[in-house]
């Protein structure tokens, strides 16, 4: 492409932008790297360390078990793409092609959960996660369940994959039922492997959103040991009140898995492809 | 074809997302409108029966209302912003410009960052003697107290969500500008038409379900602001950024008034249906066709 002087006033907006967009992490990184030497509420504010340093990295890394977090928060994503994953196109494949009784209501049921906030209903949530021991305190174990269950499978899944599903022309499952495959040979080896895009989409979108949250663990959560990375970083606002350099070297550090995700990932992202995918 | 699958099939199927839903949302959902006649206030393990008295509580306590000023101001605010900016950029970014990948990943990056750290991030920038306040100064202007004077409170905390927004609605502009047929623009160039005629006359009549669709998933979502309160200010000062979904959690796991919490939650199930209900009915109805 050849640089065109007609652009010059989009680039100007758009860089204006990315930098608004990246400045409160790039001061942040900043703040972080700042030895004990430098002060950190300087006027005028320096972005460039002048006493660089690591030290606050080794700090925190030290008294704040961050790789404990890091692997919380993967059990969890993790454990949360897996079941929706499973939950969702089990239960889209009847909904995109068999004809039962209660069909009706039940796609009405599940649409109408898209409609009820997760914070209007989280006390109830967490009155039965209790009644039911899904909670640290009883083991770790029944608390990584307690942080998943309630995110298992979500309607957009469903209908996500409800819409896969209909692409795929009937020919394809009666050729298998022809072969003599039963309905869920059919559904294991013929309809999950030709869905496999949506399967990705739907494994990207469940992983952020599960990575981010933070309302529910700091409702469930009562051991330090079981924090995954949001409550850990908040956390650290406690531990080191107005240590400024580690609670941004915390910061910092948590960012990266997510940031490495991000762009590995980042066709599903920015390709306007997938959008309204993440919940708002 | 439709014998063949037998008439158990189907239900296995649904099984086990219709047990976790079944306990994690539909009891949960029920169990919210009962406790929100009841009265725990006494006691958290033997409550009474309350008829409508949390709701009329909750009616007369000036905190509700303080709640859903700052939930009004909320809306306000960041409604039309991140209805509007957002779609100005998505129209800037869909030129075959240099550098557009990148421009769209730095822009998109807060929408990817925990809201933690974001507000981690914005409370240091935010600091009293921190570089927002320095930049003020340099317009002669007097530092402010960005969280902790009850004025400014709130909408510093709204600039956070903003801030955390606009990539995410300029994806979903960007993904409904590819469909607007490019003859149209074709024509507008060829009256003469210039940057903002053009996008006033073709653009912005061709995306209004569009904008409608941003307008009320923003508006969803700026009733559902937690973490962000939760990291800057916890409510404060003066419950001049407590939000509805603050005021539950607080109320609910706290206090431990687990009907006042309730009703609350009733409160805000009930608008939230309501523009869902907009939403999927005006917006995404082909989404969910049976």
């Amino acid at each position: 492409m050849k640089f065109n002087f007609k652009n010059i006033p989009t680039h100007i907006i758009l860089v204006l932008i990315s930098i608004i967009s990246i400045f409160p992490f790039i001061w942040l990184l900043s703040t972080s790297l700042k030895g004990a030497g430098e002060n950190i509420f300087a006027y005028p504010p320096t972005i460039i360390p002048k006493d660089f340093t690591f030290a606050n990295y080794i700090g925190v890394w030290h008294r704040v078990d961050l790789m404990k977090y890091f692997i919380n928060s993967m059990i969890v994503a993790g454990g949360t793409v897996l079941l929706n994953l499973i939950l969702s196109s089990l239960a889209a494949y009847p909904l995109a092609r068999m004809e039962f009784k209660g069909k009706k209501f039940t796609f009405f049921a599940i649409l109408a959960t898209i409609m009820v906030p997760f914070q209007a209903i989280m006390l109830p949530v967490y009155l039965i996660t209790l009644k039911l021991h899904l909670v640290d305190s009883y083991s770790d174990t029944m608390g990584f369940i307690g942080l998943i269950m309630p995110f298992a499978v979500s309607a957009f899944g469903i209908f996500l994959m409800r819409q896969a599903f209909l692409t795929i022309p009937r020919e394809m499952e009666e050729a298998a039922i022809v072969d003599g495959c039963n309905v869920f040979q059919v559904f294991w080896k013929v309809l999950l492997p030709m869905v496999k895009p949506s399967l990705a989409v739907l494994a990207i979108f469940t992983f952020i959103g599960s990575w981010g949250e933070f309302l529910w663990p700091s409702i469930v959560l009562t051991k330090e040991s079981m924090y995954t990375l949001p409550v850990g970083v908040n956390n650290l606002q406690g531990m080191f009140s107005s240590n400024w350099r580690y609670i941004a070297a915390g910061s910092i550090i948590s960012t990266i898995p997510i940031i490495i995700f991000f762009l590995a990932m980042q066709k599903y992202f920015i390709s306007g492809e997938n959008e309204g995918a993440i919940k708002g | 074809m439709f014998k063949y699958y037998g008439k158990t099939a189907p239900y296995l199927f649904l099984l086990p997302a219709g047990i976790v839903l079944l306990l994690f949302f539909f009891i949960p959902f029920f169990h919210t409108i009962i406790l929100s006649f009841q009265d725990y206030s006494n006691s958290i393990y033997a409550p009474n029966f309350a008829g409508l008295q949390n709701y009329i509580n909750i009616l007369h306590n000036p905190t509700f209302y303080k709640v859903m000023l700052n939930t009004i101001i909320y809306l306000i605010v960041a409604v039309p912003i991140l209805a509007i900016i957002p779609l100005f950029l998505a129209i800037l970014i869909n030129q075959k410009i240099r550098g557009i990948t990148l421009y769209k990943i730095l822009i998109y990056l807060p929408v990817i960052v925990s809201i933690v750290v974001a507000a981690i991030a914005f409370k240091w920038l935010y600091a009293e003697q921190g570089i927002l306040n320095y930049i003020l100064n340099l317009f002669d202007i007097n530092s402010i107290g960005w969280l902790s004077d009850p004025k400014y409170a709130i909408y510093s905390v709204i600039l956070v969500t903003i801030w955390k927004g606009l990539g995410y609605y300029m994806m979903i502009y960007l993904a409904a500008l590819m469909s607007v047929p490019k003859e149209l623009y074709e024509a507008c160039d060829i009256d003469g038409a210039g940057f903002f005629r053009k996008h006033l006359t073709v653009t912005v009549p061709h995306l209004m379900p569009t904008i409608a669709l941003v307008t009320t998933i923003s508006s969803i979502s700026a009733m559902k602001i937690f973490a962000e309160i939760y990291v800057m200010t916890k409510g404060g000062p003066l419950n001049s950024t407590k939000t509805i979904v603050y005021y539950i959690y607080e109320k609910a796991f706290e206090n431990l008034d687990l009907g006042y919490a309730s009703a609350m939650a009733v409160i805000l199930l009930v608008i939230v249906m309501v523009f869902s209900l907009v939403n999927i009915l005006c917006f995404e109805k082909g989404k969910y066709k049976i």
